[in-house]
């Protein structure tokens, strides 16, 4: 054998760290191999990905407008994880909330008033958060497996969405082309740099990292949904009602991830179209996991995510590569991930390294 | 008891010589050069509080564990014991406190899956069960499926599973936690036999009494050392105690036995169904208890405990209201957290994965219960008075942690019950109801959880103590009943009892009060129980 596993007697604090690190520099070392057998100079192609995106200023900002989303459905994530809810609908509770703020904002878009662009961002929170109460309804009252239940939602809501801005939502002034009117100015979600397009949707973004990790560390109710995940009989001897949990977990993520679509067609957009996502809500999960479920970790993996999607960008226009390779590093990353994460409770031992060891492998 | 056998001489040839075990695991010295040699014939007791390394010298003997140095003499010959087939192939056998038998296989089957290529003829070996059953006194029928088994039974197929092989070393561990007294007596019975037939047993045990029952000599562990050796028949158990816990520890006491005050929980028929193919229904259960007064419940686990203690604690709630009544009205339809609200404080019989979160600090563990005393405020943690509370409970029941951050797993089981006791103890409930307060928990710690019980109970409190432990239900108990399939046996006062009388409890030989159930409680005593 080459290797073998053998348990730790407890779980690795460090290598519950190191390992996000390591299965960065693997995917980074696999995603070098694969632009080399492509024919690229793999220091090259990987420069190209990782760095020329954010060589300037200009670049930085977009950073921004690709993390927002990103960091909000991945944060909210954090909390239904935590309590051992496996909500894999943020991208269906971004779309849905994306296009519950449209069908306001179109309704709305003479109107001026400070109060245009608060009500729609909370509609598409609305919007968000009541696709995902759906998935926690089946939970709570047929034991449905919220997994499924979610990614199931998540193709209802991609359709539903389709069928809008071909249908309601169309801008009868569009060409028949399906997307919806602009958005009202008042509607629009301010500019932060002028000249580019970061918008307030990062401050957001940063302002619900704040809260969740106030939410988790600090508040009674962040205490019981942590318990509900480690240990629910616990939970349930001590009183915490767990369908309630569930309930108000999946309502903060649903919410997030609404107000992540909601900034989208607010913000970058401008308008409802069929693309609002390319999967932000997908790649949160990998973010979730690779910030370790924690606040500080979940900001930097959705940097280091958004990245990765300009990154593919980037490598179609400079070096010719077709944009799925965003989803072959996002795959690589929670490939490694997983993988590195066995390392946590898990020694590696090499048999043919020392006889004492070769000794009791024998067995 | 039964008298011990006298007629053991310890010149007979031996079985097993263990010369220097060291076994260290990280952070923890599990055995320190341990010695012992156990003869032919010879039942050898292996006496030791949880932690002292009794299961890793078994391990060690049954080949699942490998000792860093020292060495093992088999029948006269140096041996290293690979693995547990290779023990099994010496004629070692073992008898786990956790049996490994699977519930919808029948006797026979469970016993030929052990036996492995051995057991190609069912017919023989069910024969052959038989006749060892019944060789040894212990009536089991190959046919029967374990699931419809008593835990008595259960242990039966173990022990002979062992016995269909060529057995030359029967190990047991603490195989009396889990027999009514009865139940005990009948075991060993068998063991006397197997051993006056030459074969050596390794008995592990911390009850002193059944170990000065049966046992010619005993090996006594503490802190991964051997602390003493000795014959129990001539020791008196107190000696033997203080080789295990040491000389600075307080063994046990005799508590004063007391006449509660006004009625704190009333328990007036509750029945109820339960939903688990495999659990027990529970069958028009009265029952009070007084503040200050305890009341013990005893039982082989199994027969309705954990039924009874979730509806108790609110994990299950009653349709009819009034089945449970505390003094502020009825409560059988309240939750867990309203019933803590009105006074109750519950200990359960699961520390780690129940009781505590085993991925939590003790901080966060002491907020899991404590919630409701003032440790959150306006549905933010105090952090400060989390940690004042946590500290509180490490230091007044002597908790031995690092800091109050250390995870609940990694405290040893004593260690933790005493800080789950500290913590319902320390929110001043009206009513505690503890499952197994002290089991698997060493004598130390349980004569500490013993007086904090006592001490409570001084103060008004009225407890409910659901164990196993019947030495233990007598010695703090002021009244004490017995649960068989569901039904409660009559409540008596402790000095108006006997071990007897509790033991048929146990088996179900009771009147149930409530004649109308009485003929189906009857017809449901089955068999199992009964020897």
């Amino acid at each position: 054998m080459l290797f073998k596993l053998e348990p730790r007697g407890e779980h690795s604090k460090a290598m519950a760290y190191l390992s996000p690190l390591l299965a960065g520099i693997l995917t980074l070392i696999t995603g070098g191999i694969f632009f080399y057998l492509q024919g690229n100079d793999p220091l090259y192609a990987l420069k190209t990905m990782l760095y020329t995106p954010i060589s300037d200023v200009y670049g930085l900002t977009e950073l921004c407008v690709k993390t927002a989303p990103i960091l909000l459905c991945a944060i909210g994530l954090a909390v239904v994880f935590k309590a051992q809810v496996w909500n894999i609908g943020a991208e269906g509770q971004l779309l849905m909330g994306g296009l519950a703020a449209s069908a306001l904002a179109v309704n709305i878009i003479d109107i001026e008033g400070v109060w245009v662009l608060p009500m729609v961002m909370l509609v598409g929170m609305l919007g968000g958060g009541l696709w995902a109460l759906l998935a926690a309804w089946l939970k709570t009252h047929f034991n449905a497996n919220e997994i499924l239940t979610t990614i199931m939602l998540n193709y209802i809501a991609l359709n539903f969405l389709i069928y809008s801005v071909h249908g309601p939502l169309k801008d009868p002034h569009g060409y028949n082309f399906p997307e919806s009117a602009m958005f009202g100015d008042a509607a629009l979600l301010p500019i932060l740099v002028e000249g580019t397009r970061v918008h307030a949707g990062i401050l957001f973004a940063l302002f619900a990292v704040v809260v969740v990790w106030v939410l988790l560390s600090r508040s009674f109710i962040g205490f019981q949904i942590k318990v509900l995940g480690l240990d629910a009989s616990a939970a349930r001897f001590a009183g915490f009602k767990d369908k309630k949990l569930v309930w108000i977990t999946m309502l903060i993520s649903g919410a997030l991830a609404g107000l992540a679509g909601a900034g989208e067609v607010a913000g970058p957009l401008g308008q409802l179209v069929p693309q609002i996502s390319p999967g932000y809500g997908y790649a949160a999960i990998i973010v979730a996991f690779l910030g370790r479920l924690h606040p500080i970790g979940i900001l930097f993996a959705s940097l280091l995510m958004a990245l990765i999607y300009m990154g593919g960008e980037m490598a179609q226009i400079m070096l010719n590569m077709p944009l799925a390779i965003t989803g072959l590093f996002q795959g690589m990353l929670l490939f490694y991930l997983l993988a590195c994460d066995v390392l946590i409770g898990y020694k590696i031992k090499f048999p043919w390294l020392g006889t004492k060891a070769a000794a009791s492998s024998a067995e | 008891m039964n008298t011990p056998a006298t007629n053991f001489k310890p010149d007979r040839p031996k079985r097993l010589v263990m010369k220097g075990i060291t076994k260290q695991y990280p952070g923890c010295l599990a055995n320190d050069s341990v010695d012992l040699d156990i003869c032919v014939g010879e039942i050898h007791a292996l006496l030791g509080e949880n932690g002292a390394g009794k299961s890793t010298l078994m391990k060690t003997i049954y080949g699942i564990v490998k000792p860093d140095s020292g060495e093992m003499i088999w029948e006269g010959e140096p041996i290293r014991i690979k693995d547990p087939a290779h023990a099994r192939k010496l004629g070692i056998g073992m008898v786990f406190q956790h049996f490994s038998l699977f519930e919808t296989l029948t006797v026979t089957e469970n016993i030929a899956l052990a036996l492995g290529d051995d057991a190609s003829d069912m017919k023989a070996l069910a024969e052959k069960i038989r006749t060892v059953s019944a060789r040894y006194g212990m009536a089991l029928n190959p046919e029967r499926y374990v699931h419809s088994l008593s835990v008595g039974e259960r242990q039966r197929v173990e022990i002979v599973r062992c016995l269909v092989q060529d057995i030359r070393l029967l190990i047991l561990d603490e195989p009396t936690s889990v027999l009514t007294p009865q139940e005990v007596n009948t075991l060993f019975i068998t063991l006397r036999r197997l051993a006056e037939e030459g074969c050596s047993i390794l008995f592990i045990s911390h009850k002193l009494n059944e170990v000065k029952a049966l046992c010619h000599r005993a090996t006594v562990l503490r802190g991964g050392r051997v602390s003493g050796a000795c014959i129990p028949a001539e020791e008196d158990p107190s000696g033997m105690a203080r080789m295990m816990v040491g000389e600075d520890m307080p063994i046990s006491m005799d508590y004063e036995k007391v006449i509660g005050e006004d009625v704190f929980l009333q328990v007036r028929g509750l029945s109820r169904i339960s939903e688990d193919p495999f659990g027990v229904d529970l069958k028009h259960i009265n029952l009070d208890v007084h503040a200050g007064e305890i009341v013990g419940i005893a039982g082989v686990a199994g027969n309705g405990q954990e039924e009874l203690l979730a509806a108790l604690s609110g994990e299950y709630t009653i349709k009819n209201h009034d089945a449970i009544h505390f003094p502020c009205g009825p409560v059988g339809h309240l939750c867990p957290e309203k019933r803590r609200r009105k006074g109750l404080a519950f200990v359960p019989e699961e520390r780690l994965g129940r009781g505590a979160v085993p991925d939590m600090s003790l901080k966060d563990n002491a907020l899991l219960t404590g919630f409701l005393t003032g440790l959150v405020k306006k549905g933010m943690i105090d952090h400060q008075a989390t940690e004042n509370f946590a500290q509180k409970i490490i230091q007044q029941y002597r908790v031995k942690t690092p800091h109050s951050g250390t995870h609940a797993k990694s405290l040893s089981g004593g260690n933790l019950q005493k800080f789950i006791i500290g913590r319902e103890i320390l929110q001043n409930p009206q009513l505690l109801v503890a499952a197994h307060p002290t089991w698997g928990v060493d004598i130390g710690a349980a004569t500490a959880i013993h007086q904090a019980l006592i001490e409570l109970r001084d103060k008004g409190a009225a407890i409910l103590i659901v164990s196993e432990d019947i030495d233990e239900l007598f010695q703090i108990s002021d009244r004490l009943c017995a649960l068989c399939d569901g039904a409660l046996s009559p409540i008596k006062a402790t000095n108006d009892t006997s071990l007897e009388e509790v033991g048929q409890w146990m088996a179900g030989m009771f009147e149930t009060e409530n004649k109308t159930d009485a003929t189906s409680a009857q017809t449901d005593i089955g068999a199992p129980h009964v020897v």
